[in-house]
């Protein structure tokens, strides 16, 4: 079996049992409406974690997500209830804006030769304080658009909803699946990842795949924070703030590589999933407290982390050795 | 003369770094349907001609022809729209992709933007045929031999390329089998008419496969001939520059007493890596180390210093068994190793001089019994002057100095370590004649002094000249350890040259 | 004698420094009105010293860990984790010394945790010290049971308000080990292998240096320098609120680091400097707290300063202006 689907498949297996037990302690977790709410409770999160297994496919990491998920809320928030924009036009403008400033990034990356954890760390300092400067309060919205997308439901059978952004969510996972393993931009992606010298020799468009790469870590983080505004109807400055680490740690729990290279889109998915799970799980056990979250993401990203580095330590010394 | 008779060429390339001129003036020409080999030692000038040919590095002077017209190669992509296709030594595909990425990526059949991932495969497959390869297309490629890595790099630079094939050392490591596999795909392009550039450091390889050789010395052009009218002993005597026929020194005379054991490695050997070896190493005596580059005489220091482990045989240091794991386990013995990479392994191009001089003996005295600022600044100054190290101050940092003043800075590092043993690894190579001059001094005067030295040097004439033995190697083995009159430049480069009796590869 | 101590104070560092200092003094003319009232000093000046200190402190040891081209994100969780410690405790009714022990033992723990990460199962810096990251503010809440635990011993509170020689505790705190740790690795040759390994690692393991023992003690005092701020940042506050104590100061320490002129690349170190560092970053939060600003404003400036310094450093720039790197210029 190929090395990069074994964590893939431990993660699959972990969600497995995790649930199975689950709902062997409170059956209720298995229910349509159960299912719905994972969806569309970690919708935003799931929609950033896509643009963050980009960075680490390619190698690199972006700590600016959170802020740029705050800075978009309160940017729309106010863009709509102070200056009575139409959402649309104010998501449009939200996107473009986290474009510049991911391909920004990507820019001072690729040509200041720096680690990318210093230059997103100071979008992320920049997109915070952005948002705190436009307003430091939480805006609400109310706008009879986001009351008819809120309205956009698909019930199923056994009570549950399956909510637009949930299915957004959904959505922008397949999208970008296809794009990760079925284009050239996705092959770039990890050929960066692999070895950026190889890829610079095969010719692979290192400066312009690592600007978009951060281009679509930002639009997307964007996106979340559109899709978080859409949840809470609201917009503040230091809304999902750490995000950037529950991101970081469903894409390496789902089986991507934190060094890059190897990974796929859908284990994300799984890893957003287990995120969920855990939160889920704790809000049903009732006397759990919410901090064996941070407690428990932290022990499986210790796992996951040690089980790459057996994997590929171990194959690395069978290539050396055959 | 026809230019086109060239499939790709060089002409007057002249190619400056710094005031270190890397390629004078050099002429390269490749014809359609050859393999033509080239030949040098480090610094010869290969490596740099190749990057000007694959549009890595542009010549500060003469011109690139390819099929007759004059072509700028900016990058590789470039190179490769010329039809000149490229294969390093250390194969630089995607070991995380899978083969038929890594044969199209960037050309892969794509509908409606998504590639077509089961045509490219099919493709792949049909390639991977023609190069003897029955491999799933869809396997991730680092799950293969280096071999098969190394033809389906092959594959892709042909296959997106077509015209020139340049590979750089494919063979350093690869086995004898997977070498004559190899060589069939390379003959098989050369029938149908590539044009193909192949550097080795394996003489018996030339001979094997390639039916013209350019040989470079010091960045200048030697020869470009025939093999067929070529010995072995010819082609080393053009790489060493040495002419055996009136060659006529000698070796240390045998008259000075030599001095009591030192060392003494018995079948002491590393897998894939050093075949096992015996040697004895006196006080007093210098012992030569000759071969070519890839022959294994840098993996033996290695091993000799325990920068790498042995994993076969004993040593005994003054007749007691040791064990010599890790460079810490050697300088505890009083080892002191010069590497050849002075700039990879050698200096710590940040740090001064002065620091640069005493890190050794730091290393050596622990954390806490720390050298004061003055102590440092007496030791450096001492071998500053002694080894006449020309640095404005000690306190500048030594990536600002000459490479001979670095590879003087290094051997003072040891020398304030008070050692036994010193293994040096091409001290001399790349560094001005002064400084040149100064270390065969100070070799000397080690070996005076009671030291005992490994030298490890394409420099023949200067080994013969301060060496009581010379240890030859070839193939990652030890052939010949030469003594007395045997110390000349004519045998050495006849040892070197010597190939193994049976079939050749 | 006289001249080498201005060259030495001649860096650019003290120099931006100053620089900031003089604009907050036309920003606010009282900026460096310093009084004495009930035996201690007060002023903004000061102000800026005793706000500066934990930050400091988590700069004093970062500055070791980036030196051996590592980085410790964990620290801010470390921090909240060693005031969670040592406030349940006191509560629970454990002598103070005890308490502060305990949780100076925690962080020394946790840095040695990531020093085996590190250097034992060879793990990317980065990559090993975000396990606490994300973990570590999670056992700081388990610890505290969710709750801001608030104390009112007086060893503690004093840790973090307390005065000494009319000076604030924590900034005495700073200075200390800002000594200690510049005596420890430059009285020894401590130092000198860390930036041995930092620029060469090849060429250090040839030279006989064990980088091991090397990387668990620059992570292990990483991590005992975050329990100092942690607990001067409970101190302050009289209580430990996992859920913000040190919350992104790992990002200000790196940064504070990086002004000092150590690079992310590893090597030349000094760790004054970043002391220095980490002041300049305080003094900007103060001038622009006082001169009106919303503080939000920071964080823009903090990000604008990474950018400038990033771009100084970068080999783009050094090939267009050959800049010395400024830790050289500070030690020779």
């Amino acid at each position: 079996m190929s090395r990069s689907l074994r964590p893939l498949l431990a993660t699959a297996v972990i969600f497995a049992i995790a649930y199975a037990l689950a709902v062997l302690q409170f059956p209720a977790m298995f229910s349509t409406r159960v299912l719905g709410n994972f969806l569309t409770d970690n919708a935003f999160l799931g929609i950033t974690a896509v643009g963050m297994t980009f960075v680490i496919l390619s190698g690199g990491i972006d700590l600016s997500v959170g802020a740029v998920i705050g800075f978009t809320g309160v940017l729309v928030a106010v863009l709509i209830s102070w200056a009575g924009w139409h959402p649309l036009t104010a998501f449009a403008l939200a996107l473009s804006i986290a474009a510049i400033f991911g391909g920004v990034m990507g820019l001072a990356i690729h040509y200041l030769q720096v680690p990318a954890f210093i230059v997103t760390l100071a979008g992320m300092f920049l997109a915070r304080g952005g948002a705190s400067v436009i307003t430091q309060d939480s805006v609400p919205i109310n706008h009879e658009f986001y009351d008819w997308i809120s309205q956009l439901i698909i019930r199923l059978p056994g009570g549950g909803r399956l909510s637009f952004i949930g299915l957004l969510m959904v959505a922008v996972f397949i999208v970008g699946a296809l794009v990760a393993h079925r284009t050239k931009f996705g092959s770039y992606v990890y050929a960066l990842g692999g070895n950026p010298v190889s890829a610079s020799l095969m010719g692979v468009p290192v400066a312009r795949t690592t600007v978009a790469v951060y281009t679509l870590s930002s639009v997307l983080a964007a996106l979340a924070g559109i899709v978080f505004s859409l949840y809470t109807s609201a917009g503040y400055p230091l809304a999902a703030v750490g995000v950037e680490l529950d991101a970081i740690s469903a894409v390496v729990i789902g089986g991507t590589l934190l060094t890059g290279g190897y990974g796929f889109v859908l284990g994300t998915f799984i890893g957003v999933m287990l995120l969920g799970l855990v939160q889920t799980y704790i809000i049903f056990d009732g006397t759990l407290s919410s901090w064996w979250t941070k407690i428990v993401i932290g022990a499986l990203l210790f796992l996951f982390i040690v089980l790459q580095r057996l994997i590929f330590a171990a194959s690395a010394q069978g290539e050396k050795a055959s | 003369m026809s230019s086109s008779e060239y499939a790709l060429e060089a002409r007057g390339i002249v190619k400056i770094f710094g005031n270190h001129v890397a390629l004078d003036a050099v002429d390269f020409g490749l014809r359609a349907g050859e393999v033509h080999a080239l030949l040098g030692e480090n610094g010869a000038g290969k490596s740099t001609l190749i990057k000007i040919l694959t549009g890595a590095y542009q010549p500060d002077g003469g011109t690139v022809l390819a099929a007759g017209a004059q072509v700028h190669l900016d990058n590789p992509q470039q190179a490769q729209a010329h039809g000149i296709g490229t294969v390093y030594q250390e194969v630089n595909l995607l070991p995380n992709r899978s083969v038929a990425e890594n044969l199209f990526l960037g050309h892969q059949p794509t509908r409606f933007g998504l590639v077509r991932r089961r045509k490219m495969e099919a493709d792949a497959r049909l390639i991977l045929k023609r190069y003897g390869l029955d491999i799933d297309p869809s396997s991730e490629l680092g799950a293969h031999s280096v071999a098969v890595q190394q033809i389906v790099a092959i594959a892709r630079a042909v296959e997106l390329s077509g015209k020139v094939l340049i590979l750089d050392e494919p063979t350093a490591s690869l086995d004898r089998n997977e070498v004559e596999r190899l060589f069939e795909i390379i003959r098989d392009l050369k029938a149908h008419g590539l044009a193909i550039v192949f550097i080795t450091h394996f003489l018996d390889q030339v001979f094997a496969i390639a039916d013209r050789v350019t040989i470079l010395r010091n960045g200048k052009l030697v020869e470009t001939r025939a093999l067929d009218d070529m010995t072995r002993t010819d082609v080393v005597r053009l790489m060493l520059g040495k002419d055996v026929a009136f060659s006529g020194a000698t070796g240390v005379e045998d008259a000075r007493p030599m001095g009591e054991v030192l060392l003494d490695f018995a079948n002491y050997g590393r897998k894939r890596s050093v075949h096992p070896f015996n040697l004895t190493i006196h006080k007093g005596e210098v012992i030569g180390v000759a071969g070519l580059l890839g022959s294994g005489r840098t993996e033996m220091a290695r091993i000799m210093f325990g920068a790498d482990a042995a994993d076969e045989g004993t040593v005994k240091v003054a007749g007691k068994p040791a064990s010599i794991a890790r460079p810490t386990d050697a300088i505890g013995h009083g080892f002191g190793f010069c590497p050849e990479d002075r700039k990879a392994e050698g200096i710590f191009g940040d740090l001064s001089v002065r620091e640069n001089i005493i890190i050794a003996l730091q290393g050596k005295l622990g954390w806490f019994s720390a050298l004061n600022r003055d102590e440092q600044m007496e030791i450096a100054g001492r071998f500053g002057e002694s080894m006449d190290i020309r640095a404005a101050s000690l306190d500048m940092p030594i990536k600002l100095l000459s490479g001979g003043n670095q590879q003087k800075v290094i051997l003072s590092r040891w020398l304030a370590t008070d050692p036994a043993f010193l293994i040096l690894d091409e001290p001399t190579r790349g560094i001005d004649v002064g400084a040149h001059a100064e270390i065969v001094r100070t070799i000397n005067r080690l070996r005076d002094e009671g030291l005992a030295l490994v030298v490890i040097s394409s420099e023949l004439d200067e080994v013969v000249a301060y060496s009581s033995r010379i240890v030859v190697m070839r193939d990652r083995e030890m052939v010949a350890e030469l003594s007395g009159e045997n110390i000349n430049p004519g045998v050495i480069v006849q040892a070197i040259a010597n190939h193994r009796e049976g079939p050749s590869t | 004698m006289m001249r080498r101590i201005l060259t030495r104070l001649a860096n650019p560092q003290l120099l931006a420094l100053v620089g900031v200092l003089l604009v907050n003094w036309l920003l606010f003319p009282n900026f460096f009105r310093i009084t004495w009232q009930d035996g201690r000093l007060f002023g903004s000046l000061i102000d800026v010293l005793n706000r500066g200190a934990p930050v400091a402190i988590l700069a004093i040891g970062m500055v070791g860990v980036i030196a051996t081209k590592g980085v410790d994100l964990s620290v801010g969780a470390v921090m909240a984790m060693a005031g969670a410690v040592a406030a349940t405790m006191v509560v629970a009714g454990y002598p103070a010394p005890v308490a502060v022990a305990a949780a100076l033992a925690v962080g020394l723990v946790c840095g040695l945790w990531n020093g085996f990460l590190v250097a034992v199962l060879d793990i990317q810096p980065i990559v090993a010290t975000l396990v606490l990251m994300v973990a570590g503010r999670g056992i700081a809440q388990l610890i505290t049971e969710g709750f801001i635990v608030t104390f009112t011993d007086p060893l503690l509170i004093f840790i973090g308000t307390g005065s000494f020689l009319g000076l604030p505790m924590a900034a005495v705190i700073a200075l200390v080990l800002m000594i200690l740790v510049t005596l420890l690795v430059r009285r020894t040759a401590i130092g000198l292998f860390i930036e041995a390994v930092g620029v060469n690692r090849a060429a250090a393991s040839l030279a006989g240096i064990r980088s091991r023992m090397l990387l668990f003690l620059v992570y292990g005092l990483s991590g005992l320098c975050a329990a100092v701020a942690g607990l001067i940042v409970a101190g302050d506050i009289r209580g430990a609120d996992a859920n913000n104590a040190g919350l992104w100061l790992e990002l200000d320490a790196i940064l504070a680091v990086v002004i000092g002129g150590t690079s992310l690349l590893g090597g030349r170190f000094s760790v004054p400097l970043a002391v220095v560092g980490a002041l300049i970053i305080q003094a900007m939060n103060t001038g622009i707290l006082v001169s009106g600003f919303p503080p939000e404003f920071n964080l823009i400036v903090k990000a604008a300063l990474i950018f400038l310094v990033l771009i100084i450093q970068s080999p783009l720039a050094s090939r267009i202006v050959p800049v010395r790197t400024s830790a050289r210029e500070a030690r020779s």
